[in-house]
């Protein structure tokens, strides 16, 4: 049965996108009919504690094999509940916001696709297989990123999120090789044995190995330096963003580092991971509070998120970032969703100062957006407080200067939620599509309500229990935790609403902080310095070096044959290869006979 | 009689017919079918559970020294038979409208595909050597007439002087290997040669000099950096199914000789093995660079086919014969010379399409085709994934079994030369998305430049042949299994 799990999606895509293509509506319901029997499947895994973990060779070389073979357990059965749950509210969300689009079969295609990828990874029982399904949500995601694909800026954000996956997925690589000669296994349950004594007789190197495998989760979950990719990557249909760019698949290096969690505990390299992730939440965090776009703000603020996730992991508790991955994905999603709604309200228009007013005139979605993000600034009793008390509290035992960064998050994060909130849904409608705003349908406002029961009920422990078994992390806050968790959120809440109540433009622009401290820049320019100027360079080198002095090597070393040719005038081509096959034949018969 | 001797005379056989007046298209189209059929008939003949020579024929030519014509496959040339088959077919179905001599250009086609496969199924030596040669020659015929530019018949100088050049050093070489295998009488017999080495052994400095020998015998027309000029020139010029059939089959020829004959030289790699290195990363790096900076879609794709033969020679270099092991990295290389012959053949199939629909290649030039010509804009992007190493394709199964070669023996500690190269040869792959994906964007993504004259769309019957690529390519991407078990342990 848990091959169902990725058969279905991967039949429901190549269905739609070889025989129903053309009929979106068909295409849409197919694709539907899969995400939903694999929610079925997921919940009853979930319920029944499957833990089978069946596997067929895909490659062997002599008793060398790599494997395509899945794993069930709790972390892995936890993440296909989310998964296939968000999935298929996106699809429901779909049906309405891309009802018009006219390749919605495509869409729901690559949307199929996407779901027969994430299922491979988060269900992977080695390192190839994990491989292969990564590199598979990198050309889904490119795919949906770009499918609009006859404008610009989508292409473009397309091409750039997978060229940096692709750079991040070198560095995994590399880690996989390594990792594989160390513990001479790729399988994760038999890396587990291996891993100790390599970690104790190879420890620096061993650390290298972690830290390469780590550059695959930079990639995917868009942490520093390679965080370029995500905002860019909003480019795409919201509902994509929702799935891929927020819940679901930018989480996958974080599940990657749950799912390696062994490896972390033995290394000092584990700090370095810590320590990307909390200049990652930050950075995001301080770039969230000056931009003006709302996709591009729920998009910092994911990265933000990320960041909290994979310091969590890089400290140690892996744990603490699955529960904190978990509660996100449905805040997250909702949020994206109900951003979503707006914009499909408002024309397409996505500029936060465009808006206003939309609480009376979008209520349900108003309502919605209000729990998502009271969920992500963590309000007590809503999910995000939970999982973000254990991301403060991991933070408070394993480092405090990364307490005190993992804070100052902790404050933004409602100051800029509070910005956004307040300038969308209060005031006046400040442009004409924010004035005739209308709430959505119903096939949009039915995710949105599941999503903002499941960001509320999400932490609680019946909940999370039935989800993730006993990887549910449960420990006594210290009250300084608390007083922190409580205090930031009331600070960056009461700044943020103080300081935009009523406006109607920035109230303090910081260009810098807007431009994103200009790192897209600066990556322009080293790629054009060293990919482009060196391409040319290497360009110019082959023709005028390497070819003259290759092609006139070549030339002296058939010298005499040459001459030989010259001699005899032949002057066509074809008389040429004649006799250079005589020739041959000749050579042969004269080396061998005489 | 074997069925290898239908498969590689059928074309012959087209040749005679199209010379005595059959129509040429028509017959070439047909006989390749039939050969595809047979191709895959010979796959269901063989048993991949045996070693050595299958479906073997032989009729002796010459007694002193010891000349047969003599077939037979293992599973090395059952796969690079399979990819010849398909190739072929696929090019004779994609061949643009000839406008000056039709039947010659096909004639030459049908030449260069039985070249081919007879290379591959030929167990004499001899004729596994002439058979290659009764390929190029058609080769250097199609580029001179039929190519595109002015510069064709310089191109078409550089490509034969290189390869013959080629060709005279890896005889050379073959000839010194024979003169090391004299014991028991003069013979063509390549079982006889491999027997004769695995009992009497070569000198470890004979190894040395030969392995070298056919390494750039070999290597030349395999496009082994530096002597791959004559590589991007030759297929941006050369009619497409020439193209095709060189870059995506003829060419293995050289890679497939030197797996086929290394195993006789184990101590040659050794000694020579930081050469190839060096060597193979000129391939991946440096002309990956050269591939980025590329501006006309046909030589970049031609620049991208060189780059990728770097992957060929890692797995290569990361074969160790001496030490004995699991042939990883020669997997790999097999794998991927398939994955390259079939995902390059489609590239440079569709390309040739779009040249007769659109004024220029010159990609910065073009855009948005997508729009008007989706199923040429999806079959393209499908082989430039391919080609770049996604996986679900056959390329991307090689290419992973080569870095696992690389990587082979490695159990902590510093990185030995091999792993090094690996690592380098890994951002290749970041380098082959790079100028992949931004030639589909300029191509076929984003807004269309004004005044471009917009392609139609590509025929249903053109549509066939490229079908049939792409689901080998996704076959052996999704199971790859199917192919190693027929390689030998």
């Amino acid at each position: 049965m848990p091959w169902l799990l990725l058969i279905l999606p991967l039949v429901a895509a190549l269905v739609t996108a070889l025989i129903t293509r053309k009929n979106g509506t068909l295409s849409a319901f197919i694709s539907l009919g899969s995400v939903g029997a694999t929610l079925a499947i997921s919940l009853l895994m979930v319920l029944r504690k499957d833990d089978a973990s069946p596997a067929f060779t895909w490659i062997a070389a002599g008793d060398f094999t790599l494997e395509i073979g899945l794993t069930l357990d709790a972390l892995s059965r936890g993440m296909m509940v989310i998964v296939t749950v968000i999935g298929t509210l996106v699809h429901v969300f779909s049906l309405g916001y891309m009802e018009k689009d006219e390749s919605k079969g495509r869409y729901f295609a690559c949307l199929s696709l996407f779901m027969f990828s994430m299922t491979g990874i988060v269900l992977a029982n080695n390192f190839a297989m994990m491989f292969i399904f990564w590199e598979l949500v990198g050309v889904s995601s490119y795919l949906l990123i770009g499918h609009w694909f006859t404008k610009n800026d989508p292409v473009e954000a397309a091409k750039k999120a997978f060229l940096t996956n692709r750079i991040g997925d070198f560095g995994f690589m590399i880690g996989i090789l390594m990792l594989w000669g160390m513990t001479g296994s790729i399988v994760f349950s038999e890396m587990e044995g291996g891993a100790a004594e390599a970690a104790a007789g190879h420890g620096k190197m061993f650390g290298i190995a972690v830290l390469c495998l780590f550059c695959g989760a930079v990639g995917k979950s868009a942490q520093m330096p390679l965080h370029v990719w995500l905002p860019d990557a909003m480019e795409g249909p919201t509902p994509v963003s929702a799935l891929i760019h927020a819940a679901t698949m930018v989480a996958a290096g974080v599940y990657m580092l749950a799912r390696v969690s062994f490896l972390l505990s033995l290394t000092d390299a584990a700090q370095v991971i810590a320590w990307v992730g909390a200049i990652t939440a930050l950075f995001a965090a301080v770039v969230a509070t000056q931009q003006n776009d709302i996709k591009k703000i729920l998009a910092y603020s994911t990265l933000s998120q990320l960041g909290y996730m994979v310091m969590a992991a890089g400290l140690g508790d892996t744990n603490v970032a699955m529960f904190h991955l978990y509660t996100h994905a449905a805040f997250k999603a909702l949020l994206f969703l109900g951003a979503g709604a707006i914009i499909y309200a408002c024309h397409h228009e996505q500029d936060i100062w465009q808006m206003g007013g939309l609480a009376k005139k979008m209520p349900v979605t108003f309502l919605t957006f209000a729990i998502g993000t009271a969920a992500l600034v963590a309000v007590p009793f809503t999910s995000g407080f939970f999982s973000k008390e254990m991301i403060l509290l991991t933070a408070y035992e394993g480092n405090k200067t990364l307490f005190v960064i993992a804070a100052i998050v902790a404050f933004l994060t409602p100051f800029y939620m509070m910005r956004l909130f307040t300038v969308v849904f209060f005031g006046e409608g400040r442009s004409h599509h924010a004035k005739d705003a209308k709430e959505v349908e119903s096939v949009m406002k039915l995710p949105l309500l599941v999503l903002a029961a499941l960001s509320v009920i999400a932490g609680y422990g019946f909940v999370a229990g039935l989800v993730f078994g006993d990887l549910v992390p449960h420990e006594q806050v210290p009250s300084i935790v608390l007083v922190t968790s409580l205090g930031t959120l009331a600070a960056g809440a009461l700044l943020g609403f103080i300081l935009y109540k009523g406006k109607t433009q920035e109230v303090t622009p910081i260009g810098f902080i807007r431009e994103k401290f200009f790192l897209d820049e600066l990556y322009i320019v080293l790629v054009r310095l060293f990919q482009d100027a060196v391409g040319l360079l290497a360009k110019m080198l082959d023709t005028h070096v390497v070819d003259n002095i290759a092609s006139k090597g070549t030339a002296s070393t058939v010298a005499g044959l040459g001459s030989l040719f010259r001699r005899i005038q032949v002057g066509n081509l074809q008389a040429y290869a004649f006799l250079f096959g005589v020739g041959v034949i000749l050579v042969v018969y004269l080396l061998v006979f005489a | 009689m074997s069925i290898l001797d239908l498969i590689i005379f059928l074309p012959l056989l087209g040749v005679a017919a199209i010379a005595f007046g059959a129509p040429a298209r028509t017959t070439a189209k047909a006989v390749t079918g039939v050969n595809l059929l047979l191709g895959l008939a010979a796959w269901y003949l063989f048993d991949g559970s045996k070693d050595g020579f299958q479906l073997t024929a032989s009729r002796p030519l010459i007694p002193v020294p010891e000349i047969a014509y003599a077939v037979g496959i293992d599973g090395l040339s059952l796969i690079m038979l399979l990819l010849s088959v398909i190739v072929a077919f696929c090019a004779m179905w994609m061949a643009p409208a000839v406008e000056r001599h039709e039947k010659m250009y096909f004639i030459s086609l049908l030449l260069i595909a039985a070249g081919a496969i007879g290379a591959f199924c030929s167990t004499d030596i001899f004729f596994f050597y002439a058979f290659h040669e009764l390929a190029l020659i058609p080769t250097f015929l199609m580029i001179g007439i039929w190519g595109k530019g002015e510069d064709r018949s310089a191109v078409a100088w550089k490509i034969t002087i290189y390869l013959a050049v080629g060709s005279i050093i890896l005889l050379a070489g073959l000839i010194a290997l024979q003169a090391q295998l004299s014991n028991g009488g003069l013979t063509f017999d390549f079982e006889a040669w491999q027997q004769r080495a695995a009992n009497d052994g070569i000198a470890s400095a004979a190894q040395g000099w030969i392995f070298l020998t056919l390494l750039i015998g070999f290597g030349i027309l395999v496009s082994l950096f530096p002597f791959h000029a004559w590589a991007a020139p030759a297929y941006a010029s050369a009619p497409s199914p020439t193209s095709m059939l060189h870059a995506g089959v003829l060419k293995k020829f050289g890679l497939y000789g030197l797996l086929r004959f290394t195993p006789m030289l184990p101590e040659g790699l050794e000694t020579w093995r930081n050469l190839l290195i060096v060597l193979l990363l000129g391939n991946i790096l440096f002309m990956g660079f050269v591939t980025i900076a590329q501006r006309n879609l046909d030589s970049m794709l031609g620049c991208s086919s060189v780059m990728h033969m770097g992957y060929i020679f890692l797995g290569l270099a990361s074969w160790n014969i001496v030490a004995g092991g699991d042939p990883i990295g020669y997997t790999g290389a097999v794998l991927l010379m398939f994955g390259h012959g079939i995902s390059i053949a489609l590239l440079f199939g569709l390309c040739g399409r779009l040249r007769e629909r659109v004024s220029t290649l010159e990609m910065d030039r073009l855009g948005g085709l997508g729009k008007q010509v989706p199923v040429f804009s999806f079959l393209f992007g499908l082989a430039a994934f391919a080609s770049a190493g996604l996986p679900g394709f056959a390329n991307f199964s090689g290419e992973v079994m080569v870095f696992f070669g690389g990587f082979q023996g490695y159990e902590g500690g510093s990185l030995s030369r091999l792993q090094w190269a690996t690592v380098l040869a890994l951002w290749g792959v970041v380098i082959s998305a790079v100028y992949m994906l931004r030639a589909y964007r300029n191509i076929f993504l984003g807004e269309q430049p004004d005044g471009l004259k917009v392609p139609s769309e590509l025929a249903i019957d053109q549509r066939l042949p490229c079908a049939l690529l792409v689901v080998a390519l996704l076959v052996i991407g999704f199971y790859p299994k199917l192919f190693s078990d027929l390689l030998p342990l």
